[in-house]
């Protein structure tokens, strides 16, 4: 099974090239054979799951050389060890489920048959990344998913708004994606391979020193910090929401922006060769989870809030990887995709039913819609992190990686998010289900959708209630694997109770939970009065911070700026004046040798023409033709001759 | 069998067959000009089997005594960093001259012109004598002249002559190069090997500048800031299968002549020029780059773009490394493929709507699905996105200049090459950058009415164009089989110029 985990791969890229080409002539047009691959995969991927799982040192790596360029060798290659399973069984799960759905969410779609195919390319592209054996292809993987979000963000394309946040999306991750590159050219030229397990072995030997290799790790993190949405690359994810639902769903909470937090994981050792940097992630995650979160407050696109979400949990993600938390982090991968795909997908249900985004147009969808509000309680719970719902676990995992970093202030910052988390989804749930419907219109012609939309809510559901407990002790089973070197901060022992942190983070939940119900439920509070009275920071939540106006007037103005200036120069100043003036010149100064050459040499030329024709119209005098005149020359000439002759004889006669 | 000799004259046999047709039968000028080009092509992929890939040395050598007083030879010969530039010559003709069916004014002439450019490109790839390099570079130019003088734009007059004078200004340095190489040699030879073989007598003063004649009269063909104005004006001007050839083949000719000659001949002189051709590769990229940005017109924002992607090229020749070395040649074959297909597609919405405005067409997407679907790949490829060609050879050309071995340091313990390099890398984000913004402007958004009877690709078109695009994604998923063609001629290349250090 594992010897065929190629086909994991392959297959969706089949898929995806049939439906793109074929789709027209194939049942549903094509989305039959998409849901089939993927369900194949699925179940693929669980077997490859279930024998790590049994066997976690169970590693296998199959490659297959790409090309040779002098002694260096790329490769494509399988590697299939712990991490990728879990990864594998994500992604394949999520794919899978969202596939299903949007047989309902897109059926009126003219361009369904491409969503099926982009939505197939970008498993393909995903589970390339998740399987590769070195990150050239993992960067290939990377690209090509940044491809297909951007295809499928910008799917609706006849939208300005949709077009520009796919342009933005490809644009920002690139940012981070130079990082990428560089990491991957540094590592390629002081170690000469790109494999990870050589590189892991090459890193042990000691051929790089540690500032050396946390200095490539930050850069291999600036990839992540772009893929994964990290404060200050954040700002493509909260409009990426202007795809279709069920790709928000799948690329945009589940998988494509776990990458980052993936590639963190798998490249871990570099990190822990140089432990600063994962002292700055930390820091860049814990920024990133308190940020989003409290944008989240504000927000009333249902997908925004979401999306504001995702990155805040991202932000533990990478918070959990910074303080050594590697399997934490994995877990709560795991366990985020799957209530957040849920919270995404019911909202897709929600918005196919009320056809608007906005939460205050809402309310009261509890009875209308029965089993997506019992899939999306379940989500509400997850995410908030009640027990026994799969974000209790996770959370409290990170927590406690917090906590024995020794680093309190990060405890209470991560524990401070949790309460947030559990209030603003508290709002979310309370405005969209629960409170008294707002506006009628909506609410009257509000319906359940279709069974093929619901089925994979609830199957979601059930994973938000079971995944945490039934992978608490899994994941880091399975992430045990990979030999690392031992964690110094995990080293430190207990010095609190087992029940503190559940029971913390928990008290911090129900207190969300407990003062969303008091402002949204109870009304005790005004919403509308807590904004007035802290109306600055309340403005500076809803511009999220200014990021976007301080991108703009900061890097893309001056930018176009310098870019128009510097066309003008390149004509004005280059061509016309540069190339056109040496070009003038020439021409001028052929202009003076042509007045030179015509006035000067030619006048020279026609001067002797002129002096000869002086000196014969002179001598012309002499030719009269009269005998006379001749006697008289001869007889001058006689005398001059006489004369001449004379005066040397004076001179001797003198002498 | 005299290969190359037959794929270099065939063109001009066509060409000559060609006069003798009436000039009303546009179809049997079309034709034949079509035929001896694919024969051309044919014979050049046949070679694709019998050259060893192995061995770095010149094959398939014809020679000749031709003018023996001075030491003239007719002598041919192609190896790995030839051959690949041959078959990309033989192909973008082909596809070119499909490309140019549409065109109906003067036919016969102008594939005249056409097949004896072709003539002129493959006898500068395969001259291994300067006398002979030098008569087809200048062959080259003559035929270029017409065809953007009468063919061109509005301002093709213009254009025709700027481009001949520019380019002819760089041809004197080279041909004061070649005559100082050919009395300072003993005995005096016009053979580009035994010049190479013998450099030892090129020594102190006289090295550099015959490096710096050659470079000048090269860099103007590549082109390298800041010799590169001449290039957009030309290939606005130019029609669509001129602007492929002139992008596609001729900006090759700089790069080649700096690897064919310059570098092996004065290695000395190049070794020490290594940080000055990274700035300006640094300088190409960013400023190729910036201005491609601002520009609104699309075809000159791919002219732009080729300064910044022959950036990539001399970046990778930079530093001296074979990975360098392998990713510029591939670069310069990549640039030819993807800017060619590019220059294709720009002309096919030139043939329609008469513009190439970017601002004036807007949600093309929905109407002409298929050309948007080649033109993006085309875009992704030029803005290097994996799995597609333009990312195998940038990836190479930055790998070769970041892992350089100069010792040079910009700041304290900072590494120059590493410095440029990662500040190069930047190129890649503003190429992305106005990539994006054209296909956004073009193809997104809502439709613009006024193009409502646009017609997506036809067959022809799309016969010029697809294998371009086959070739883009062959090549970035499978890059061996070019790669191999070149890498044992590149490693020698490199050991040989490293040699004297």
């Amino acid at each position: 099974m594992i010897e065929h985990s190629y086909l994991i791969v392959l297959l969706p890229l089949l898929s995806a090239l049939t439906i793109f080409f074929f789709g027209r002539s194939l049942p549903l047009k094509g989305a039959v054979l998409g849901i089939c691959t993927l369900g194949i995969t699925l179940i693929h991927s669980l077997g490859i799951f279930s024998i790590l799982l049994q066997n976690p040192s169970y590693i296998t790596e199959i490659s297959i050389p790409w090309f040779r360029f002098g002694i260096h060798q790329t490769e494509f290659g399988f590697l299939i060890d712990g991490l990728s399973a879990l990864m594998l069984v994500v992604v394949t799960s999520v794919s899978f489920l969202v596939h299903v759905y949007s047989l309902g969410y897109m059926k009126d779609d003219p361009r369904f048959k491409r969503y099926y195919a982009y939505l197939s390319f970008f498993t393909f592209a995903m589970l390339l990344l998740v399987v590769a054996n070195n990150f050239l292809q993992m960067f290939i993987g990377w690209e090509l998913v940044g491809l297909a979000s951007y295809l499928l963000i910008g799917f609706w394309f006849e939208k300005t708004s949709a077009s520009n946040a796919g342009r933005k999306a490809f644009i920002t991750t690139k940012v981070g994606d130079i990082g990428f590159f560089l990491g991957i050219l540094s590592l390629f030229s002081l170690l000469g391979t790109l494999n990870f397990a050589q590189v892991q072995g090459r890193i042990e030997e000691g051929l790089i020193s540690a500032n050396t290799a946390g200095i490539i790790a930050l850069l291999l993190f600036c990839g992540a910090m772009g893929k994964s949405a990290q404060v200050p690359l954040h700002v493509w994810l909260p409009d990426a929401m202007e795809g279709p639902t069920p790709v928000s769903a799948l690329i945009h909470a589940a998988t494509m922006v776990a990458a980052g937090v993936y590639m963190v994981a798998r490249s871990y050792f570099l990190f822990q060769h140089g432990p600063f940097s994962l002292e700055i992630i930390a820091w860049v995650g814990m920024l990133t989870a308190f940020l989003a979160a409290t944008m989240a407050l504000v927000a009333t696109d249902i997908k925004r809030v979401l999306a504001f979400s995702t990155v805040s949990q991202l932000g533990y993600m990478i918070l959990s990887m910074g303080v050594g938390g590697r399997a934490e982090g994995m877990f709560h991968l795991t366990t985020h995709a799957f209530f957040k795909a849920l919270l995404f997908l019911g909202a897709g249900s929600v918005i196919h039913a009320t056809h608007t985004n906005n939460i205050e147009e809402m309310g009261g969808l509890s009875k209308k819609m029965k089993l997506t509000f019992i899939a999306f309680t379940s989500a509400w719970l997850a995410i908030s992190g009640i027990w026994p719902f799969a974000g209790f676990f996770s959370k409290d995992g990170i927590l406690e990686a917090t906590l024995n970093s020794n680093n309190s202030f990060l405890f209470w910052c991560a524990t401070f998010v949790a309460f947030l988390t559990a209030f603003y989804m508290t709002r979310l749930y309370l405005l969209v289900f629960i409170t008294e419907p707002r506006d009628k219109e909506i609410y009257n012609h509000a319906h359940e959708s279709p069974k093929s939309m619901t089925i994979p809510l609830l199957v979601l559901a059930l994973l938000s209630l079971v995944a945490g407990f039934l992978l608490e002790h899994s994941v880091p089973l399975l992430l045990s694997s990979q030999v690392l070197p031992p964690n110094v901060h995990a080293s430190s022992a207990h010095t609190y109770p087992h029940w503190l942190v559940p029971a913390i983070s928990s008290a911090a939940a129900l207190l969300g939970i407990f003062l969303s119900y008091l402002i949204y439920w109870l009304k005790a509070v005004s919403a509308e009065k807590i904004a007035s009275t802290f109306s600055w920071p309340y403005r500076l939540l809803l511009k999220k911070y200014n990021f976007d106006e301080f991108y703009i007037y900061c890097i893309i103005k001056p930018a176009d700026w310098l870019a128009q200036k510097l066309a003008l120069f390149d004509y004005h100043i280059f061509d016309q004046l540069g190339v056109d003036g040496i070009g003038f010149l020439t021409v001028k100064l052929s202009q003076i040798h042509d007045w030179f050459d015509q006035n000067i040499i030619d006048n020279l030329v026609d001067i002797w023409g002129k002096l000869s024709l002086l000196g014969s119209s002179i001598l012309r005098k002499f030719q009269t033709g009269l005998v006379q005149n001749y006697i008289l020359f001869i007889l001058f000439g006689f005398g001059l001759l006489m004369v001449w002759q004379l005066k040397i004889n004076f001179i001797e006669l003198l002498r | 069998m005299s290969f190359l000799s037959l794929i270099a004259f065939i063109p001009l046999l066509g060409a000559l067959l060609l006069l003798f047709v009436p000039k009303e039968k546009v179809n049997t000028a079309r034709l034949i000009a079509l035929v001896f080009s694919l024969f051309s092509l044919f014979l050049t992929l046949s070679i694709f089997c019998h050259f060893d890939r192995q061995n770095p040395g010149m094959q398939f050598v014809e020679k000749f005594s031709w003018i023996p007083q001075f030491g003239i030879s007719y002598h041919v010969g192609i190896d790995g960093l030839s051959y690949p530039l041959i078959l990309l010559t033989a192909l973008l003709s082909v596809l070119s001259i499909i490309g140019s069916f549409q065109i109906e004014n003067r036919v016969k002439e102008y594939f005249f012109w056409f097949l004896l450019l072709e003539t002129g490109m493959v006898g500068v790839f395969i001259s291994l004598d300067f006398f002979l390099f030098y008569i087809f570079w200048e062959v080259m130019l003559v035929p270029m002249y017409f065809l953007i003088g009468i063919w061109g734009g509005p301002k093709k007059e213009y254009a025709a002559i700027k481009f001949f004078l520019y380019t002819l200004f760089g041809s004197v340095f080279i041909l004061i190069g070649i005559l100082a190489l050919y009395f300072r040699s003993t005995p005096h030879t016009f053979d580009i090997l035994q010049l190479i073989q013998n450099n030892r007598q090129f020594i102190g003063k006289f090295q550099f500048i015959v490096f710096l004649l050659l470079f000048v009269g090269f860099a103007i063909k590549v082109p390298i800031f800041p010799f590169h104005t001449w290039l957009p004006l030309a290939h606005v001007e130019a029609p669509t299968a001129v602007s492929v050839i002139l992008a596609g083949v001729l900006l090759k000719m700089g790069t080649y002549g700096l690897m064919r000659i310059s570098f092996p001949m004065f290695p000395e002189a190049a070794l020490w020029f290594s940080i000055p051709l990274l700035i300006l590769a640094f300088i190409n990229i960013i400023y190729g780059a910036l201005v491609a940005m601002a520009q609104t017109d699309m075809k000159k924002m791919v002219a732009y773009s080729s300064i910044n992607h022959m950036g990539y090229a001399l970046l990778g020749m930079a530093a001296f490394t074979l990975t360098g070395f392998n990713g510029a040649l591939l670069q310069m074959i990549n640039h030819g493929i993807i800017t060619g297909s590019l220059f294709l597609l720009v002309g096919v919405i030139y043939d329609r709507a008469h513009t190439r405005e970017i601002n004036a067409f807007g949600g093309l997407g929905a109407k002409l699905p298929i050309y948007t679907g080649i033109m993006t790949v085309a875009s992704m490829a030029s803005l290097g996105l994996p799995a597609l060609a333009g990312f195998i050879s940038e990836f190479l050309c930055f790998l070769g200049a970041y892992s350089a071995n100069s010792q040079h340091k910009i700041f304290y313990s900072l590494s120059t090459f590493k410095f440029f390099t990662a500040l190069s890398v930047i190129g890649i984000l503003v190429t992305t950058a106005f990539f994006l913004k054209m296909i956004q402007k073009v193809f997104l958004g809502p439709f613009n009415e006024k193009w409502s009877d646009l017609k997506d690709m036809t067959f022809r078109e799309l016969v010029s164009v697809v294998p371009l695009t086959a070739l883009t994604i062959l090549i970035g998923i499978w890059p061996h089989w070019l790669i191999s063609l070149m890498d044992s001629t590149m490693s020698s290349l490199v050991n040989f110029i490293n040699g004297v250090k």
